[in-house]
């Protein structure tokens, strides 16, 4: 018995990522309409950003309010080099996007040009929002800002962003945003094996984060993590910098959140600021806070479980879905603070609890509620 | 840090994550795209589905609102003088969540999932431009009822709202008229305010008009307190107001405060109509607007109209352009399928050309090149009931000129 919990708490979340790899990558593509199955490509994409967020939040206790940035960084890169392959399979190698020459003059700023090349594009997917996270991140945590100032910063930031975007219509598209792509990487996008295609690439995507991240909790430097979460003070008493440990996992969800981003614009033919403002940012917390945001899965079920759940309610109830989602969403916070899936450890803790032996708890969930205010 | 069966069993996750991919996918180059999938519209039965696509939630929801409203009225009428070709309307409503990306969605699953012969909606060209490539893909039909900025054609999309050659240019026209010397543009930073100003000062130099000032702040910002400072300043004969939204609340409050008013320097807006007007928290009586349509304009299909719309929905409610204009799109849509006998989209459109129906707003008339209407342009002053009176008149449907290729003064390319 002693054995089979052991192997269980070893290989358990192995198996669960690989039954969600086979639910995305089999059993969905088999039952899903092509339209059914790009929509749930859309919540892979929040997904992604979500399993980020819950890196950083569930793991590393820093509320990150503001994700849709680097989704955005990501779905902007992506959506730039799409509006170039656009352009130029039209117009030739120096054709400009259709909404420069509509509400420009017709010119290109200088730093659209070298998205023109596909491989610096997906460089600059994993490059530019880590860049970012470093710089900031460096900045905000050597200074040890953190708990609802932390929060606030960051949610400061998506709506400065979500502002220039909209404030520069003739490099951004404004509140437009980028759409009209017709091409991904040479791939028709009208074509639904394509589309497909782009489904899959996002699923893999997810599927990658998962393990990366279940890997992370089991290394030294996912104890650290949830050490510096749990007493930042005590970790830099044992002689580590908590700034460099938190700078590692904020970077990594950037990175999660920008691929996401740059998955979103295909699989929905468009980015724009709604998509990464500050609403964008909180759904997208919403989801982790969901699913549980200290355990491996919580997030990425919570952000489908949400997406799915803006979908149905609002085909169903098209006037009144805003009401249900939001008290669904209360009913959650009130009574399984630590989401959805903490009812799973819970039964099991509660079964654990009856025996003897004593376990030390396998998913570090956060105690109180509060840290916000920490 | 990893231990190695770990390691193994990561790496087969992660190999059978690949292989599993590689069988979902086998992507086609582009140019040899499978054929797209035929029409799934059912015309069998004794009814014809249609979509209502509007935002009933989030920031647009209260202008949105209204016009889901008239779309509902217009197939109830439709519905009890016997349908369209006989059918019933059966109307499928979705929520654009005022979200262009749900706008993409939701067309997307009206279209291919619901089977609609046709979706009328969306409100901001960022909801018609992210609706465009699905519509074309799918070769649907989108009524789209707000005026906008022109530059734009689908074979796919019906505009039943005015092109700037139907709107911002026969204000100009009207100012003229007026002996205005001199003119402020006052927007919000969006694409529809840049479009305009750039067509308002390429047309200004033309017509001998100093732009005196021009100003922006962006969407939903309600300080307007430094830019009204130097329309006082700039002393014009007249504002141009491309303000959207409730941002206009902001605006009109400093433009009180700082001591214009309708006599000194008036304000001709293209986007307060009678549901925003008594909203502006301040007198605006005076004031102008340039539309399409007024609740004021005299018609007995008009009368019937406000007549309708009021016992529907209370006799407290306006009504405005873009409700009339969405009204509209569903008679035009009945009397496009009418001509086609048919709710196939190809025959509709090569039907389309000289469809005309006689609105609330006037005879309007299907051009089939463009898929615009040719309607008559109106300026009206606010009275004292909030209404407008109707100052001035193009007296005849102007054609539509998305492009404007007909103005030999309009330089696309030039700022």
């Amino acid at each position: 018995m002693k054995q089979l919990q052991t192997w269980g708490r070893t290989w358990g979340p192995l198996l669960a990522i690989a039954l969600v790899a086979v639910a995305l990558l089999m059993v969905a593509p088999a039952v899903l309409s092509p339209f059914r199955l790009n929509n749930l490509g859309k919540y892979v994409c929040w997904a992604i950003a979500g399993v980020g967020i819950g890196l950083a939040w569930g793991r590393g206790g820093m509320l990150v309010m503001g994700q849709g940035v680097f989704f955005g960084l990501g779905g902007y890169a992506m959506a730039m080099h799409l509006k170039l392959e656009a352009a130029m399979a039209s117009g030739g190698p120096d054709a400009v996007p259709d909404f420069m020459v509509l509400y420009g003059d017709g010119t290109m700023p200088g730093w659209w040009e070298p998205f023109r090349s596909g491989a610096f594009t997906l460089a600059a997917i994993v490059v530019l929002p880590a860049l970012v996270a470093v710089v900031l991140g460096w900045a905000i945590f050597k200074r040890r800002v953190k708990g609802a100032y932390f929060a606030i910063l960051t949610q400061a930031l998506a709506v400065v962003f979500a502002t220039l975007l909209v404030a520069t219509i003739k490099q951004t598209g404004g509140f437009n945003g980028l759409n009209q792509f017709t091409q991904f990487f040479g791939y028709n996008l009208y074509d639904p094996v394509n589309k497909r295609m782009i489904y899959s690439i996002a699923s893999v995507a997810l599927v990658v984060c998962l393990v990366l991240v279940w890997q992370l909790y089991r290394s030294r430097f996912g104890e650290l993590l949830v050490a510096t979460r749990d007493a930042e003070e005590r970790v830099r008493f044992l002689g580590h910098d908590p700034a460099n440990i938190k700078l590692v996992a904020f970077v990594l969800a950037a990175v999660m959140a920008s691929i996401g981003g740059a998955l979103f614009a295909p699989i929905t033919g468009i980015i724009s600021p709604s998509d990464v403002d500050a609403t964008a940012s909180i759904l997208l917390i919403a989801g982790v806070a969901l699913g549980g945001r200290a355990l491996l899965l919580g997030p990425a079920l919570g952000a489908l479980a949400v997406g799915f759940g803006r979908t149905t309610l609002s085909e169903t109830f098209p006037d009144q879905w805003t009401y249900f989602l939001g008290l669904l969403f209360i009913v959650v916070i009130l009574f399984l603070p630590a989401g959805l899936g903490s009812m799973w450890s819970q039964a099991l803790g509660r079964l654990r609890s009856s025996r003897p032996t004593p376990t030390r708890a396998s998913a570090p969930t956060p105690t109180d509620e509060l840290e916000v205010a920490r | 840090m990893f231990q190695s069966r770990t390691r193994f069993a990561t790496g087969t996750v992660l190999a059978l994550t690949a292989a599993l991919s590689l069988s979902a996918c086998g992507g086609s180059k582009s140019g040899e795209a499978s054929a797209s999938s035929a029409s799934c519209v059912d015309t069998s039965g004794d009814t014809i589905k249609l979509g209502f696509l509007n935002s009933t939630s989030g920031a647009m929801a209260i202008s949105e609102q209204t016009v889901r409203d008239s779309l509902s009225l217009a197939a109830t009428q439709i519905n009890a003088a016997g349908g369209i070709l006989g059918k019933k309307i059966e109307p499928v409503v979705e929520d654009g969540a005022s979200d262009p990306a749900v706008f993409a969605e939701k067309i997307e699953k009206l279209l291919t999932g619901d089977c609609v012969a046709a979706v009328f909606g969306g409100w901001t060209s960022a909801s018609r431009k992210a609706m465009l490539p699905v519509v074309e893909a799918d070769n649907g039909l989108l009524f789209y009822p707000v005026q906008y900025e022109g530059l734009e054609a689908s074979k796919n999309i019906y505009y039943t709202g005015a092109t700037t050659n139907q709107q911002i240019i026969p204000a100009m026209d009207f100012l003229k008229s007026k002996g205005v010397k001199t003119l402020f543009l006052a927007g919000s930073d969006y694409v529809f305010p840049r479009t305009a100003n750039k067509i308002i000062k390429q047309y200004a130099a033309e017509l001998g008009i100093e732009i005196v000032g021009e100003e922006y702040v962006p969407l939903d910002d309600d300080d307007w307190t430094t830019q009204v400072a130097k329309i006082v300043e700039a002393k014009p004969d007249f504002v141009f107001n491309t303000i959207n939204g409730s941002s206009n609340v902001g605006f009109v409050k400093a433009y009180y405060e700082q001591g214009l008013s309708a006599k000194t320097t008036p304000i001709i807006s293209v986007s307060i109509a009678e549901e925003e007007a008594p909203a502006m928290g301040k007198d605006v009586t005076g004031q102008f607007a340039a539309w399409n349509y007024f609740q004021s304009v005299k018609s007995p299909t008009n009368d019937a109209f406000i007549k309708a719309f009021q016992d529907e929905y209370g006799a407290d409610r306006p009504t405005s352009d873009p409700m009339e204009a969405a009204y509209t799109s569903l008679y035009l849509y009945k009397a496009l399928v009418e001509k086609a006998d048919s709710f196939d989209v190809d025959e509709i459109n090569d039907a389309a050309d000289g469809v005309t129906f006689d609105a609330p707003e006037g005879t309007v008339t299907i051009d089939g090149e463009n898929h615009h209407i040719a309607k008559t342009a109106l300026i009206g002053q606010i009275n004292a009931d909030n209404q407008f009176d109707v100052v001035w008149s193009s007296e005849k449907p102007i054609e539509p000129d998305p492009f404007l290729e007909g103005y030999a003064w309009w330089d696309p390319s030039a700022e």
